[in-house]
Order: C-alpha cells, then structure tokens, then sequence
C-alpha cells in the first residue's frame, strides 16, 4: 500500500487573485481507488485546487502530475480529454434534452451520416446500469429527481474518460434516500479503481464516504489524513485551525439576561429541504449565538424566521403573540429586521445614496406614501452615520463607494432606523477589517444591552463565544444543541458539533 | 460658474446637449425654422409642431420611464394607444351630426379605464405570474390590435363631435392644448415620484430587487402599479391620437410608438438595467426623437429612407451619452495633443 504511486500529484501549487492569495504552496495527492475528501471552511481555498485541477485556473506556480507525466490543462474541456472529470453541484446538463441526448450531446453516435438514436440509447442503458439506475432513457431529463440528474452527468462523464471524478457537493440537494444512493455508486465506482475527490459542507457524510481527507484553512495545506486517524473534533479544529488546548473562556461580552422578557419564540418551524423543524427562544436584551459550520443551516434559520422563506410547518411568537410571518414585509411590521449575509446582492443598493440606504426600511415600514420629509432623512441617517461612525464623506454619497465595513454599519443603519426588536445579524463581521469587526461586536452588545433581542451568526467561533450569552448549535440542518452558561465556549461548540459530549 | 458645473454633471446634460445640437443645425441649414408666427391667436412654427406632435410619445415616456426603471420594459404601450383610441370612437360613435352616443367625458374615462385594465394585466403577468417583462407586454402588443378592431368592428372609425378635437388640435393661450396635458402629467408624476417614496422604491426594486424584498418592501406591489401606470399614459396617448385625426384605426394608430417611446427614455438618461430613472430626460429625448423627424423630412429625405438616417443621429447620440465612449475620445484627443 504504502509503495502505491498516487496517480495525481499536486505540488507547490501557488494561485493568486487580484488582492489575495487564494492557494500558497497546496500541495495535494490523490489515489486510484480512493475516496479522498477536501475539507475547510469557507475562503479556505477548495475551489480554486479544484479549478486549478479541471483547467479553469492557472496557478502561478507549482506542478500537476497525473500519472508521474505533468499537465497543464488550460480548460475543464482539456482536463475531461486527460481523464480529469467533474461533475458540480449545479448540474451542467440540458434538462429538455433527454436522458440519452444529455449522455451523448456533442458526441452522437453516427450511422451513414444520421444519429443513431437506438444505439446511443442502449449505450446510455448500459451506462446507467453500471451506476444501479434503471430508467426510460428517452424521457426529458427533467422529468426525473435530482438525484438521477447527478447520477445522469456521472454517467456522462464516465463514458468520456474518467481517471479521476470530482463530486463538488453533489450531495447538498439530495435527500437521505439519495444519498445512500450517491454513495453506493460511489464505492462501487471506488472498487473499480476510479480515484474520487469529493467536496461536501456534511462532516458526517465525509465520515461515511472519505478514505482520505486534506484539510486547507486560508488558502494553505493543514494536513492529509486517513480518515479513522483522524476524530471528528480533530478535523473542526484544524479546519478552524486552533489546537483544542487554545481554547479558553473569552466571555467579555457576556450579559445575564435582565427580566427574562420573552420577545421572540420559534415552535417547530422547518421547511422540508432546507431545516429541520428547530424551537428557538430569545429574551429582551439577549444575544443568541447560531453556531455551526458552513452548510449547517443557519442562514436558512434566518431566512425562515424573517420570511423570505415560506416554512411548511411551525408557528413564531412576537412578544407571546402569534404572528404570521409570509414575508420579509412582515417580519418587519412585527418588528424585526434582518442583515443578510450577502451584503453586495441582497443588502446594499450601490447606486443610491447612504441616506436612502439608510432610510429605506423605515419607509417601507411606516407606508410608501407616508414620506419622510428630507430634512428628517438627512436627520435620521447623519445621526446613525454619527453613532455607528460610518465612513462617508456625506449622507449623499452614492452606498457603492462605501468600504465593506462601512456598508455592513449601513445595513445595521438601515434596520436600527426601524427600532426593532429582534435583530437578526448573519455573518456581519465577514469580509470587513478586524477594527471593523471589533466596532461591530461592540456594537451588538450595547444594542442588546438597551434591550434589543439579536440572533447573530458568525463562523468564528470566538465571536460567538464572545457576544452571545446562549449558542444554539447547527450541524449538517438540524438544530442538534442549545449551549448555556459555562457551556458557552468554542470547545463545547466544537464537540456538540463532532457529536460527542 | 457653479451652474455650469452642475449642469454638466447633471443626468440629462448629454440629453440636452444633443438637442441643442439638432436645434442648432437646423437653425443653420433649416430655412425658418426656428421661425414662430402667431396666427388667429395660436403660434404656429417647427418648433411648436414638435412639442404638439411629440406629445403622444411624451407621455408614453412618462409611463415607460418608471417601467424601466424597474428593470422592466413595455412593449404593449403602441397597441394599447389603439385600444383607448378604439374605445374613444365606439363610445362618442360615428354619427354625422355631431351628436356623442355618451358624454365626451364619459367616453374618454371609458377609454381610460379600459387602457388601465390592460396595464393592470402587463403588471400581473410581470408581478404575480413572474414573466419576464418583454415576453408579458408581448401578449397585448400582439393581442392590442385586435382587441382594438373589436371595439371598432374592424372599421376605421371616423368622429365628428367637434369638442372631441380639442384634446388633439385645440389652442391654449397661443399653445397646443395637448402641451399642458404633457405638463400636466409630467408634473403630476414627478410630484408622486420624488416627493413621496415611491421614486426611491421604484429605484430600489430596480437596483436590486432581492434586497429591496428584504427591506420589507413589497416589489410586486411597486412593479403592478409601475405597468398599471404606464397603461394608464398610453390611454391618454390614445385619446390625443385619436383626437388630432378624428379617427380611430385598429391597424395603424400608435404603431411603433412603444420603440421610439423606449428610445426617449434611454435617450433621456435612464439605463435599461434599471434604477435611477430621469422623467425630465424622458421629456427630452422624446423631443429629440421628435426634432429628428421634422429635419429629416425639412430635408427632403425619402420616407422609405428616414428611417435609416434616423437610426445614424440615434445611435450617434447613444455613443455620445456613454462615459467609456467619452472617455476614449478623450484620451485619443489627448495623445494626440501630447504627440503635437
């Protein structure tokens, strides 16, 4: 085993982007007849190995040896004809062509210069059956779940060449029945010698399936492991890359909760393919903590909880009385406000001014022919330009020219104007300098301590630990735990995240 | 020189400029026409031909504008002019005498409410259905013209109530009477636009539609009545159009008006992506449109080939109205200085 030569080398592989270096030195090794996962949170650099790999990125330095010989793919289409296939999440297939068609497209079997449908779809029968699937090739490919679309593009791209298959999250559309499916194709595909290089956000699913794992964190190598070497709680911690004895109480923030005045509860709202039925409960002047790794179903709690998506079961309480809640509209007229973690497409509109940035949720709010007359505008959003110490040169200025920093104080801005009284914050430290960061914790604290209930999200655990006085733990879209006092502490997080205690 | 400053950075500056542009030319090339005359108390002149014959394709700018700025687009509004148009002549009817079947103000709210229907159909297909905005106007652009003929029994309907021609061919104080239903509109909208929240939200809905849902702004609502209101300034079209002809004709009245109305707001300064939206550049670039068509046909130039010498201005003035084109001239203008 150990003699073995991985039939896919990368070394030194160096990738960088206008402004950050997305991949320093990675190097990466890939088997026949392995599973090999690539784990990291998110920025940690997956992607761009990945695309380096299938051609669609150059690195500026650092080789890839397939077989002992180098290549140097300089398209996905280069990389297929090398034997170097992938099929992503978004499935590149044409969904009104039929299962056959997609299987063929661009290489139809000809007979005396016409398509040789019969013979193209007994092939496309063949293929199939080597993954388990038995289908009425013929049909439109849309006509079938997800599931078989995924297993439809492996097939295609199997019959092509394949040496080496990467899955980039196949899984995160599937559901519990699929992927057993997935994974059965997968370890028959395994035993046939086929090197395969899975990507997934499921730390569960990695256990399953992984023989190997690489972790990256911030565009570096952390290490290669053979997974049973490697405990759950290990992998969190190097993917966060801290060593579990790093970890200590940070608590500065912490805040006993005051009178214990309920302002928000969650009964079992869920939407099926999205969360799982959760209970959430938050007090006047708390600070909720969703902790859990990418993927885990926090922004999807969010989202639930403020209506942009419509949850198919489950009630939400305001103040102890029921509310219906079918749109960010009305979570507002409830009296809550939301900051999206996109900020660029679903937070900032660039080409208007802060002040209308600002006050555009409080218009909404009181009506729109209810106007707020430009004086108390500019009153309003200077004030918060003050308190928040927004960077603009005025109010007038156009929001695009705002640093990413001062436009995620904007989006705060903008709901605080509407003096809500539950704030959901997702991910507003990300992508902003660390003064920034700071500004905004403290920031968070001092609302919650004026009474305001706030649910922030954030990967970093430190963060979490640091402003939120209770966590709730995600793991893989299921509510799995709510951590409490002492509890709250990133190894806690860590472990109820592993599954242990 | 503040003014200056601000007026050529304003939005409709490069609008204005292009007008000026054609006005000038015809000053020099164009004998009398920059000439006015006042004739039993109305003006008379080019000039004043282009605002009153421009008035239809005005108010579809009106209406278009705030449709475009939401990231949309109306490619009904031509076939709507000739429902309202329709409308108008069956209600007054053809009768020789004079004599109205309904009130003329009965028969023109008739009109009204029948084109503010088929803009309430545009901004349900758009706003609830979720079609995309050209596939959804194209029903009525094509559908329009029939309904149109259903109203006049596939006739050309010829009116003779004389009050009826007011709207199209009266004078007010020496000018078009159809110049102050423009102004009128014109003010109303901006007044609703800009002094109430309802411009920053079209705007919003149009910069980022996602974000301006999770502001708690209701998009769907805002893009109805966007289309609802532009229905609603075609039907006055209609009614203009069909007053200055006393007639009203399925086939023919408004036809093509949708592209050069689209054109005006473009003209105008208003980006198709959506967004900031400019009513005033709307007005201009509809007078340019306008402007065009009295020179080109001062000149002389066949009908069959207007078309294409006006397809040159426009696309002149569109590369003229591009910051990167400007730009570009400019470097080149500057190298070439540096060179001499």
């Amino acid at each position: 085993m150990t003699e073995e030569q991985p039939i896919l080398v990368m070394k030194g592989i160096t990738k960088v982007f206008p402004g950050v270096k997305a991949l320093s030195g990675v190097d990466f090794r890939l088997f026949k007849g392995e599973v090999h996962a690539i784990m990291g949170q998110n920025g940690a650099g997956k992607s761009t190995l990945v695309k380096v790999l299938t051609g669609v990125h150059r690195q500026e330095s650092g080789e890839v040896r397939l077989e002992g010989r180098p290549i140097h793919p300089d398209s996905p289409l280069a990389a297929q004809k090398l034997g170097i296939s992938s099929v992503y999440q978004e499935i590149n297939l044409c969904p009104n062509l039929s299962v056959a068609e997609n299987i063929f497209a661009g290489r139809q079997p000809i007979r005396g210069g016409i398509i040789d449908w019969n013979r193209m779809a007994r092939r496309s029968e063949e293929l199939l059956k080597r993954l388990n699937v038995s289908i009425d090739v013929t049909r439109e490919l849309s006509s079938y779940s997800i599931a078989i679309q995924q297993l439809v593009a492996i097939a295609r791209v199997l019959d092509i060449s394949s040496r080496i298959l990467i899955l980039d999250e196949p899984t995160s559309s599937l559901d519990d029945a699929e992927v057993d499916q997935l994974f059965k194709v997968m370890r028959s595909l395994r035993d046939e010698g086929l090197a395969i290089l899975f990507i997934t956000h499921f730390l569960d699913q990695t256990y399953r399936i992984a023989d190997r794992i690489t972790v990256l964190k911030n565009g570096e190598l952390v290490g290669e492991f053979r997974t049973e070497a490697l405990p759950k709680i290990d992998l969190i911690a190097r993917m966060l890359g801290k060593e579990l004895s790093e970890f200590s109480r940070k608590r500065a923030g912490t805040q006993a909760a005051r009178d214990e005045k309920s302002v928000l509860s969650v009964k079992s709202l869920g939407l099926r393919g999205s969360i799982a039925p959760f209970d959430l409960a938050l007090n006047e002047g708390e600070v909720l903590g969703l902790a859990g790794l990418l993927g885990s179903g926090r922004t999807e709690m969010a989202r639930l909880i403020f209506g942009i998506d419509g949850a198919t079961q489950g009630e939400i309480r305001i103040r102890d009385r029921k509310v219906a809640i079918r749109s960010p509209q009305n979570a507002m007229m409830a009296g809550m406000g939301f900051c999206s973690e996109d900020r660029k497409n679903e937070g900032v509109f660039a080409e208007l001014s802060v002040r209308e940035n600002i006050i555009l949720a409080l218009q909404a709010k009181k009506g729109v022919l209810k106007n707020i007359s430009p004086r108390r505008q500019l009153e309003i959003a200077e004030e918060l330009i003050k308190s928040l110490a927004i960077v603009t040169p005025t109010a007038n200025n156009k929001a695009g020219q705002l640093s990413g920093g001062n436009q995620q104080k904007m989006m705060l801005a903008r709901w605080l104007a509407t003096q809500p009284a539950i704030l959901i914050l997702d991910e507003p430290t990300r992508g902003i300098d660390v003064g920034a960061k700071l500004e905004i914790m403290e920031l968070i604290l001092s609302l919650s301590r004026r009474g305001m209930g706030i649910v922030f999200i954030s990967s970093d655990f430190e963060e979490v630990v640091r402003c939120s006085g209770r966590i709730a733990v995600l793991r893989d879209k299921v509510k799995v735990a709510e951590l409490n006092g002492d509890d709250v502490n990133e190894t806690a997080i860590m472990r109820t995240i592993a599954g242990g205690n | 020189m503040s003014w200056w400053k601000s007026l050529s950075r304003s939005n409709i500056f490069w609008a204005l400029v292009a007008l000026a542009a054609l006005l000038v030319f015809n000053l020099f090339f164009t004998p009398n026409f920059m000439r006015v005359t006042i004739r039993e108390g109305h003006l008379y002149g080019n000039l004043i031909d282009i605002l009153k014959n421009g008035a239809p394709i005005m108010l579809l700018a009106i209406g278009m504008t705030l449709v475009i700025a939401t990231k949309g687009i109306d490619i009904s509004v031509g076939s709507v002019v000739a429902i309202s148009a329709g409308a108008v002549a069956v209600l007054i009817g053809g009768d020789l005498a004079g004599n109205p079947k309904y009130p003329i103000l009965v028969a023109m709210a008739g009109a009204l409410l029948v084109s503010v229907l088929a803009g309430m159909w545009n901004g349900m297909l758009v706003s609830r259905i979720g079609m995309q905005p050209i596939i959804a106007t194209l029903v009525l652009f094509v559908a329009g013209r029939g309904v149109a003929m259903l109203f006049t029994n596939s006739l050309q309907l010829w009116l003779y109530a004389k009050p009826f021609a007011i709207l199209g061919q009266g004078y007010v104080l020496g000018f078009p009477f159809d110049i102050y239903i423009v102004g009128f509109i014109l003010l109303v909208t901006y007044l609703f636009t800009r002094r109430t929240a309802v411009g920053m939200f079209i705007e919003a809905v149009g910069i980022n539609p996602t974000a301006a849902r999770f502001s708690g702004i209701n998009a769907r609502n805002i893009i109805f009545w966007v289309y609802t209101f532009s229905g609603l300034c075609a039907g006055i079209a209609g009614l203009i159009v069909c007053s200055t002809v006393m007639n009203a004709d399925g086939n023919n009245a408004g036809r093509l008006f949708e592209l050069d109305a689209i054109l005006a707001v473009v003209l105008g300064g208003t980006s198709m992506n959506g967004g900031k939206f400019y009513l005033l550049g709307s007005i201009i670039g509809a007078l340019i449109i306008q402007t065009l068509t009295v020179t080109i046909y001062a000149f002389g130039v066949p009908a069959d080939a207007a078309p294409v010498v006006k397809a040159l201005v426009v696309w002149a003035f569109s590369l003229m109205q591009s910051p990167r084109f400007r730009l570009t001239i400019a470097q080149a203008f500057n190298r070439g200085r540096v060179a001499a």
